[in-house]
């Protein structure tokens, strides 16, 4: 874990921060960097974190009140003049209501328009099933030119946040609302589109995005006590996907499970399933949301509820690796 | 307005005529109807009033035009390779395999598009978008933005207004092909739209009224327009949905289909024998 440069405390006793955090301080950063970035909001400023922006770039900050569909389509024209516009808002709103938006007017032309999608997730918790975003990443993804990126931790959300500034094109952020482990640091690397091993392990691989990175470094401590290497790859990028990094980590262990806080139907095991089906077939299991949708109640108890917990990945992985065996 | 370029905007305005003509029935398909009902607003945008250098397509000092009833596009393309930013011949690749010009605008393949448009109801956000990064760099360029009046049926035509009425965005000019009909019959019976002109007023909008094939006045709105302040001006052109083709003129039906040989003769005929 040492070049990596994790929390040290990362599994035991994480420092907690939202990851939308990240994305308010991310903007931040860039705003001082990039004089071209735009920030866009729905009414939804300190919800997003983006009043962080609005407060330190008045003049660069777009309010447009509560209709996603006209700021998409506006940053789209914000992007034609020049600028790097975020627009902030709940991935149910951001992604759902103002999909054809996002599909036709900016995916289509390629345009330079990033997508700040909060609330990803049931550990949105209390507001139910309206504003848990769990159909978000397969909606997305499935648009031709659009980088879906859904970082694990606070650090890794600030430097995706930064990163999505230099990507030419649309980008997805996915964040949450709660708050989650930082395990990974400041110079913990990050490259969108690059998958990276944050424990090696031979029996079978764990393939996670968002907060379920964290789960997946736990489960690995539990299968380890059960006797199971579980190698552990944060895969932040659900698009474009590092083939090459799972392909590897698919023919070296023989077992995939994936796991996020997202429908698994068109989500990110579907897009790992897309890799290795064509690639290198091995018994794979996915840990996420099971068509189904949310409901209120506290994020730790429906995370465990849906299971999304690590003992589900546990579970998971013992099958896989039985599957295996055959 | 001086004769000789009033005589050059209606001959233009004829020009594009005939090319919507002849694509449209060299495509086998298209719109036709709201392509005819809006020549003569394209050809004075175009050919008089917006700065734009086709030898320059991407010139930092050009206005802007957004068209956001798509489906239009092909007034859109014959302004275009009249004004010389594609060979005139391109015209009758229209919708044809490994065409530029697309049945719905493609800005990444055509030169002088500034958007990808089709998705009815956009264009608006995306004209407010445009204006207001040029209001934030202090620059003087125009948008421009041409709707349909049925495409209004849309909700976020109106959150745009909303939007860029609250911004004061004076340098955006939304224009309305008010002809009346949508695919489905009149727009008030679709859905109803009047009073339209008071939705805009209650939107926060500066609003001018124009016989839409009347090169003076729409010239005169334009110029209304570029002397206006606070807020954003929306043109509502009456016009004649297939004005110029008798037989198509006011008939919902020619929205989006294509004239037969004998009809494609029978327009171009008529168009040719057209006083300007």
């Amino acid at each position: 874990m040492k070049e990596l440069n994790l929390s040290p405390g990362a599994i035991s006793e994480p420092e907690m921060i939202p990851t939308r955090f990240g994305y308010g301080d991310g903007l931040v950063e860039l705003g001082r960097i990039n004089p071209s970035v735009v920030v866009l909001g729905a009414d939804l400023s300190s919800s997003l974190c983006v009043d962080r922006f609005r407060d330190a770039f008045p003049e660069r900050f777009i309010q447009t009140g509560i209709a996603e569909q006209d700021m998409m389509s506006f940053a789209a024209g914000l992007s034609l003049a020049g600028k790097i516009p975020f627009v902030s808002t709940y991935g149910v709103f951001c992604t759902g209501r103002a999909w054809d938006q996002l599909r036709t007017t900016v995916a289509y032309a390629n345009l330079n328009v990033k997508v700040g999608s909060g609330h990803g997730g049931v550990s949105v918790g209390a507001d139910g099933a309206t504003h848990q975003a769990l159909e978000d990443v397969s909606i997305t993804r499935t648009i031709p030119n659009v980088t879906v990126i859904v970082p694990a931790d606070y650090q890794e959300t600030l430097k995706a946040t930064i990163a999505a500034a230099s990507i030419r094109g649309p980008v997805v952020i996915r964040f949450g609302r709660e708050k989650v482990p930082v395990i990974t640091t400041r110079e913990t690397p990050f490259t969108a589109g690059k998958a990276e091993v944050y424990r090696e392990g031979k029996d079978v691989t764990v393939a996670a995005c968002g907060q379920m990175v964290y789960e997946s470094l736990v489960a690995a401590e539990i299968l380890s006590s059960e006797g199971i290497s579980a190698r552990i790859i944060n895969c932040h990028t659900v698009k474009p996907i590092d083939s090459e990094t799972l392909i590897r980590a698919a023919k070296e262990t023989g077992a995939v499970v994936t796991a996020e806080e997202h429908q698994v139907m068109g989500g990110f095991g579907s897009a790992v399933a897309e890799v290795l089906c064509q690639n290198y077939p091995v018994p794979m299991k996915m840990v996420g949301i099971q068509d189904t949708f949310g409901q209120s109640g506290d994020p730790d108890d429906l995370m465990a509820e849906y299971g999304l917990k690590a003992g589900n990945i546990v579970k998971a992985a013992l099958e896989a690796v039985r599957m295996k065996k055959g | 307005m001086e004769e000789a370029r009033l005589r050059h905007l209606k001959s233009m305005a004829l020009a594009i005529r005939q090319d919507i003509v002849r694509m449209v029935a060299e495509a086998g398909s298209g719109h036709p109807g709201g392509s005819l009902s809006v020549a003569d607003i394209v050809s004075v945008l175009f050919f008089d009033v917006m700065k734009h250098d086709p030898s320059n397509p991407c010139w930092e000092e050009r206005d802007r035009f957004i068209l956001s009833k798509g489906h239009a596009c092909p007034a859109v393309y014959a302004a275009l390779a009249e004004g010389g930013y594609f060979p005139r011949e391109e015209l009758l690749t229209l919708r044809k395999f490994g065409a530029r010009l697309q049945g719905h605008p493609d800005m990444c393949k055509l030169p002088g598009l500034e958007a990808s448009t089709g998705s009815l109801g956009q264009g608006l956000s995306i004209a407010s978008g445009i204006a207001m990064a040029m209001k934030m760099d202090k620059k003087n360029n125009r948008v421009y933005c041409l709707m349909g009046d049925g495409e209004l049926d849309e909700g976020q035509i109106w959150e745009a207004a909303m939007t860029a009425s609250h911004y004061r965005l004076d340098n955006l000019c939304g224009i309305v092909d008010r002809n009346g009909l949508q695919i489905d019959g009149c727009t008030d019976d679709v859905k109803t739209l009047e009073p339209l002109s008071d939705k805009w007023r209650a939107f926060g909008w500066n609003v001018i009224e124009v016989d839409g094939h009347s090169i003076e006045d729409i010239s005169a709105g334009l110029n209304r327009f570029r002397h206006s302040h606070f807020k954003p001006t929306v043109i509502i052109g009456h016009t004649i949905k297939g004005k110029g083709v008798s037989f198509m003129e006011n008939q919902a039906g020619w929205h989006g289909k294509a004239p037969s040989p004998e009809q494609t003769r029978a327009a171009l005929l008529e168009l040719s024998q057209e006083v300007i």
